[in-house]
C-alpha cells in the first residue's frame, strides 16, 4: 500500500517538503525513519517525523531532528580539496574543482595500476553508514582492486554474526520479529507477539543495529513482551519493571550460553521434535553443554546460578526472540557465542516462527552492485586478496581482506606494498573501527597517495589524506535504505534529495562517475559503469537503483519514491517450504542441510566443531602475573542517542547531551582509588592509555569499568601531533592488534583488563607505544617488568 | 485561547531518556520565535531523572530508575501546531510514544486506564 502523500510537495509559502527515509551520512544504521524535510531558499528549515511510516509512525531520534544544524554546519566541507603529501598532518588544504579532483585521482589510480598492480590500492569502509553498500563496488568495480578492508580487528562488527549464520544456519541475518515486514504491523494475523525478547550484548533503543528500530521493543513491551538483558551493565531497559537481567563479566557470553543450554537440556525443556527434524549433531552438542553446569558458569561469568536457571526456563518457551548484538563480534570467543546463540534458538524451536527469530533468504536482496561486483576482477587478481588464504572462514563469507593481516601488510610491505588508500566514510583513527589505532596511523603515512570521502575534517583525513572528496548528507542525495543491507529485508525505503549544499558527491555518484572516467572493463571486456545513462546524477542515480529494483522487485526508483516504504511481507517456516536452499529442498542452506549444532565446517578449518568457553585472553584470571597491576575488566562501546560512534561531536545541540566521554565506575571501586564523580581518570593496560571523566554508578559490577568509544575533540587543534585530541580518550588503544579468534573473527574490544587512576585533567596523557603481542614480546616484558605468558595463537599467519 | 484546558500526559515508565522531546521542542521554538535556543539555558522541556535505586539486595531484577519529561516556562503548548491539526512536537516525535496531549478530563481518564507510573502536566 503506497503512502498517500506525494513524495515532493510545494507549500503555499514557496517552501518545498520532501519525504525521505533516513540513513546517512552522517552515520546511522539503515533504520529508514520516515521524515519530512522542508527546504526554503536553499536552506533546510524543518525536519518532521512522517506519521505515515508504519514502523516509526512520526517518531524521530535527535540525530535526525538535528539535521538542519548538521546540513548547514559551518565546519562542513562542501568543496573538494587537495594537499601536498609532504604536508600531511598540517592544515594546508587547497580548494579544487571536481574536474581537477577527477583528473588528479584518476591519474594516480592509473599510475598505481600500471606500475604496481591494482592490488596496491586499498579501500577502507567504515561502519553503519550507507557506504557499507558502496565500498565494495568502489573497490572491486570502480578501482578494480581485490583489496577492500573493514579495518576493525577480527572484523568485529556484524560480519562474524553473518558468517557464523552462513555456516551454522545457512540463512540471511537472524533478526527479532517486530512485525516490521507487515504494513499492518502487530495486527497482522500471521504475527505473534514474542513472550520474551533476549537482548544479548545489545541495547537496541540507542543502537538501532542494522535497521532494527530499537523503540519497537517499547511498542512490544506495551503489548506484553518482557525483555531479558544479557549485559555486563544493568541498563535502563533491563531495569524496567518486569524485565530480567543476567549481568555478566565482560567477554564470558559463551559460558552463559552454554549454561543456559545446560539448564534447558538437564530439565528436558528442549523441543525434541524440532531438534530431531532439523538439527545436526544433537548428541555431541548435548554432551558438551552438560559440562557447563550453572554453578560452574557462575564462577566463569559472575551471574548467579539461580538467575541462569530462571532465564533458561523463560528462553525454552515459545515464541522467544533473540536480539544478538555487537558483543558477539567483539570477542575472540565470539564464534562460539554466535554458535551457541543460534543453537539456543534452534533447540527451543524458536527459529523462523511468528514472534521468534526471523531469517533472511541466503542471498542478499539487491546484492548485484555490491559483493557480486567482485566478478569484475580477473581470478588472478582476486587471488591476491590480503589474508584470504590464511583465514578461509572469513574470506568465504566476507568479500573483504582480513583486517589484522592488512595492518601487517601495510607495516611490512609483504607480500606486496600498498601504495594508495581510499577511505570511504571511515574515520578509523577516532576510532571505532580499529584496534591499536596508533599503528594504523603510522601505517597510513607510508603510502604514496590517499583519498578520503567524508562530511567533515576528521583526525583520519587530517593525518593521512591528500585529496578530500566531500559527501552530501542524508538530506542531500537520492538513495535507498535497506535493513540488514539486504541480508534480512524488513523493508526498503527511498531516500530523496531535498537540497544540495556546495559541490558534493554521494557514494554512489562517486562509484559511477569515477567508474565512467576510469573506463573500466571487466574480465569479459565490457565496460562496467557506462551502462548507467545520463551525465547528471538526477539521471544516472535513479537509473542505477532501477537497474536493481526492477528485475528483483518489479518497480523502478521513481515508483519506490511514490510508495515511500516497501514492506515485503514474510514467509514463516521457510525451512519447511524449501525457501532457504538454492536447490528448493526443505531444510537449511548448510553443508548437512540442517542447523549445525556440530559444525562440519569449523571442524574442517581446525576449530572445535562445538561451542566452548575461553576466558578473556587479557584478564586478571588469564594473566595472574599481571593481575595486581591490572585488576579491573574494561568494557566499552555502549551507544548513546546523541552520537553515532565517532560522529556528531561537532554539533552543539547533540554535544549538549555528552560534553566529554565518561568512564563508569562502581562507587566502591572509585572510593578505593580516591576517585570522585567528575574526576578525570586515566585507564591503562599494557597496550595503551586513555582519559575519561568518572561517572559513578551502581549499575556496573565493582570489578568492571565501562569506557566510551569513538572520542575526539573537533574543537581542539586539528594538526599533528594533537589531531583533534584523537589519542587523549581513545580506548581502542587498550585493545591489542591480532588478538583474534582461531577462525579470524573477533577481538577483545569489550573485555580487556585495566587499571584506573585519578589525573588532573584531559591533557598531559603520555601516549603509550602499541607493542605487538607476537613481534615485540621482549619490549612488553620490559615495560611491564614481568615475564608475560603469551599464547602465540596466530604466529603462523603473521608477517614477521 | 482555545487550549487552556489542555494537559500533557506522560506514561513515564516508558520514557527512555532519548532526548527527542527536548530537541524537537528546540527546533519548534526556533522556528516560531525566529531565534536560536540554547538547550542549556532556555529549553522548552527537560527530561529529569531519578534513580537508579536497587530495591532488593540479591535480586537482579528489582530496580527503580525513571525519566520524566517536564515542560518548562518556555513551553508554548505548540499552539500553532494544534491549530494546524498536529500534535505538539514532543508528543509527535517521542520515540517511546509515551506522551499525549488533550483536554485535561480526557487525559485524566487515560491516566486511570494506564493505571500506574503516569503523570499529567498542566504547563
Amino acid at each position: 500500500m503506497a503512502m498517500s502523500r506525494e513524495w515532493r510537495r510545494e507549500n503555499p509559502d514557496g517552501s518545498v517538503t520532501v519525504r525521505s527515509c533516513c540513513w546517512s551520512p552522517p552515520g546511522d544504521h539503515p533504520v529508514g525513519c520516515g521524515m519530512l524535510l522542508t527546504v526554503k531558499d536553499g536552506k533546510l528549515i524543518d525536519v518532521e517525523g512522517d506519521p505515515e511510516h508504519s514502523i516509526t509512525n512520526g517518531r524521530l531520534c535527535i540525530r535526525a531532528l538535528d539535521l538542519p544544524e548538521v546540513v548547514h554546519s559551518p565546519s562542513r566541507i562542501v568543496y573538494p580539496m587537495k594537499r601536498d603529501p609532504k604536508d600531511r598532518g598540517k592544515d594546508k588544504w587547497e580548494q579544487i574543482t571536481w574536474d581537477e579532483a577527477f583528473d588528479l585521482v584518476c591519474s594516480k589510480v592509473n599510475y598505481m595500476k600500471e606500475n604496481y598492480g591494482a592490488e596496491s590500492i586499498l579501500v577502507f569502509g567504515g561502519t553503519g553508514r550507507e557506504a557499507c553498500i558502496y565500498y565494495y563496488p568502489l573497490g572491486f568495480s570502480t578501482l578494480q582492486t581485490p583489496n577492500v578492508c573493514y579495518a576493525q580487528s577480527g572484523w568485529s562488527c556484524y560480519g562474524p554474526r553473518c558468517s557464523i549464520t552462513d555456516y551454522i544456519l545457512g540463512a540471511g541475518y537472524p533478526e527479532i520479529d517486530f512485525a516490521g515486514y507487515f504494513e499492518d504491523r502487530f495486527n497482522n494475523p500471521e504475527f505473534e507477539l514474542p513472550k520474551y525478547v533476549v537482548c544479548w550484548g545489545k541495547m537496541p533503543l540507542a543502537s538501532n543495529g542494522d535497521g532494527l528500530f530499537g523503540h519497537a521493543l517499547i511498542d512490544m513491551m506495551k503489548l506484553g513482551t518482557k525483555i531479558i538483558m544479557i549485559d555486563p551493565r544493568i541498563t535502563w531497559l533491563g531495569a524496567m519493571e518486569g524485565n530480567i537481567n543476567l549481568q555478566i563479566k565482560p567477554g564470558t557470553d559463551a559460558a552463559i550460553g552454554l549454561g543456559l543450554a545446560n539448564v534447558i537440556i538437564t530439565e528436558g525443556l528442549q523441543d525434541q521434535e524440532w531438534i530431531d527434524n532439523w538439527c545436526f549433531g544433537w548428541d555431541e552438542f548435548k554432551e558438551r553443554c552438560l559440562e557447563y553446569t550453572p554453578e560452574k558458569v557462575e564462577e566463569m561469568t559472575w551471574a548467579p546460578a539461580e538467575q541462569i536457571r530462571k532465564v533458561a526456563r523463560m528462553m525454552a518457551e515459545k515464541p522467544v526472540s533473540i536480539a544478538w548484538g555487537l558483543a558477539v563480534d567483539q570477542n575472540p570467543n565470539g564464534t562460539q557465542v554466535g554458535h551457541i546463540t543460534i543453537a539456543l534458538a534452534a533447540i527451543t524451536g524458536n527459529i523462523d516462527i511468528p514472534g521468534g527469530l526471523t531469517l533472511g533468504p541466503p542471498s542478499s536482496l539487491l546484492g548485484k552492485w555490491r559483493m557480486e561486483t567482485r566478478k569484475d576482477l580477473a581470478p588472478e587478481l582476486w587471488d591476491k586478496r590480503l589474508g584470504a588464504k590464511e583465514y578461509p572462514a572469513l574470506s568465504n563469507a566476507m568479500a573483504t581482506t582480513h583486517p589484522d593481516f592488512t595492518l601487517d601488510v601495510l607495516e611490512t610491505d609483504q607480500p606486496y606494498k600498498i601504495h594508495m588508500l581510499w577511505f570511504n566514510s571511515s574515520n578509523l583513527l577516532a576510532p571505532t573501527c580499529s584496534a591499536a589505532p596508533i599503528r594504523w596511523h603510522d601505517a597510513f603515512l607510508r603510502t604514496d597517495f590517499n583519498v578520503v570521502q567524508d562530511l567533515f575534517m576528521t583526525p583520519t583525513a587530517m593525518a593521512a589524506a591528500d585529496v578530500f572528496l566531500p559527501l552530501p548528507t542524508v538530506a542531500e542525495h537520492d538513495g535507498i535504505v535497506i535493513t540488514h543491507y539486504g541480508r534480512n529485508t524488513v523493508f526498503l525505503g527511498a531516500m530523496n534529495e531535498a537540497l544540495r549544499v556546495g559541490e558534493t558527491k554521494s557514494d554512489v555518484e562517486i562509484c559511477i562517475e569515477f567508474g565512467k572516467r576510469l573506463n573500466n572493463a571487466g574480465p569479459d571486456g565490457t565496460s562496467t559503469w557506462n551502462m548507467f545513462e545520463g551525465d547528471h546524477r538526477s539521471e544516472f542515480v535513479p537509473n542505477f537503483f532501477t537497474n536493481q529494483t526492477k528485475p528483483e522487485l518489479g518497480f523502478d526508483f521513481d515508483e519506490l519514491r511514490a510508495i515511500g516504504l516497501y514492506q515485503p511481507g514474510y514467509d514463516y517456516r521457510k525451512y519447511e517450504k524449501g525457501l532457504l536452499r538454492f536447490d528448493g529442498e526443505p531444510g537449511f542452506n548448510t553443508v548437512t542441510g540442517l542447523v549445525e549444532l556440530y559444525s562440519t565446517l569449523f571442524d574442517a578449518w581446525g576449530e572445535d566443531p562445538l561451542p566452548y568457553f575461553e576466558e578473556p585472553r587479557w584478564s586478571p584470571v588469564s594473566h595472574p602475573e599481571l593481575a595486581d597491576k591490572y585488576p579491573l575488566m574494561m568494557t566499552s562501546g555502549s551507544r548513546e542517542y546523541c552520537s553515532f560512534h565517532s560522529e556528531h561531536r561537532m554539533f552543539p545541540t547533540l554535544r549538549h547531551f555528552r560534553q566529554v566521554p565518561d568512564i563508569e565506575i562502581h562507587p566502591d571501586t572509585a572510593a578505593k582509588y580516591g576517585i570522585e564523580e567528575g574526576d578525570w581518570v586515566e585507564v591503562e593496560n599494557p597496550f595503551g592509555r586513555a582519559r575519561q571523566k568518572a561517572h559513578l554508578v551502581i549499575t556496573i559490577d565493582p570489578r568492571v569499568v565501562h569506557c566510551r568509544h569513538g572520542w575526539w575533540y573537533p574543537e581542539q587543534d586539528g594538526e599533528e601531533p594533537n589531531l583533534f585530541g584523537v589519542w587523549k580518550s581513545n580506548v581502542n588503544n587498550l585493545v591489542p592488534h591480532f588478538e583474534i579468534g582461531r577462525l579470524g573473527f573477533g577481538a577483545p574490544f569489550k573485555s580487556v583488563f585495566c587499571s584506573i587512576k585519578k589525573v588532573d585533567d584531559l591533557h598531559g596523557l603520555e601516549v603509550k607505544k602499541s607493542y605487538d603481542i607476537i613481534k615485540e614480546q621482549a619490549e612488553l616484558n620490559e615495560q611491564e617488568g614481568v615475564e608475560i605468558q603469551f599464547t602465540n595463537l596466530h604466529t603462523d599467519h603473521r608477517i614477521i | 485561547m482555545a487550549y487552556e484546558d489542555y494537559a500533557l500526559l506522560i506514561d513515564y515508565k516508558y520514557c527512555s531518556n532519548c532526548h527527542t522531546c527536548e530537541v524537537a521542542c528546540k527546533n519548534h521554538l526556533q522556528l516560531t520565535l525566529g531565534k536560536e535556543i540554547d538547550l542549556a539555558k532556555t529549553p522548552g522541556i527537560v527530561v529529569l531523572e531519578y534513580g537508579p535505586f536497587h530495591l532488593e539486595e540479591g535480586n537482579p531484577d528489582a530496580w527503580d530508575w525513571k525519566y520524566i519529561p517536564t515542560p518548562t516556562a518556555m513551553c508554548d503548548l505548540c499552539v500553532d501546531r494544534l491549530d494546524a491539526g498536529k500534535k505538539p512536537t514532543c508528543v509527535h516525535h517521542c520515540l517511546a510514544n509515551c506522551m499525549d496531549y488533550g483536554p485535561i478530563e480526557d487525559m485524566a481518564k487515560k491516566a486511570l486506564e494506564i493505571g500506574h507510573k503516569v503523570c499529567i502536566f498542566k504547563p
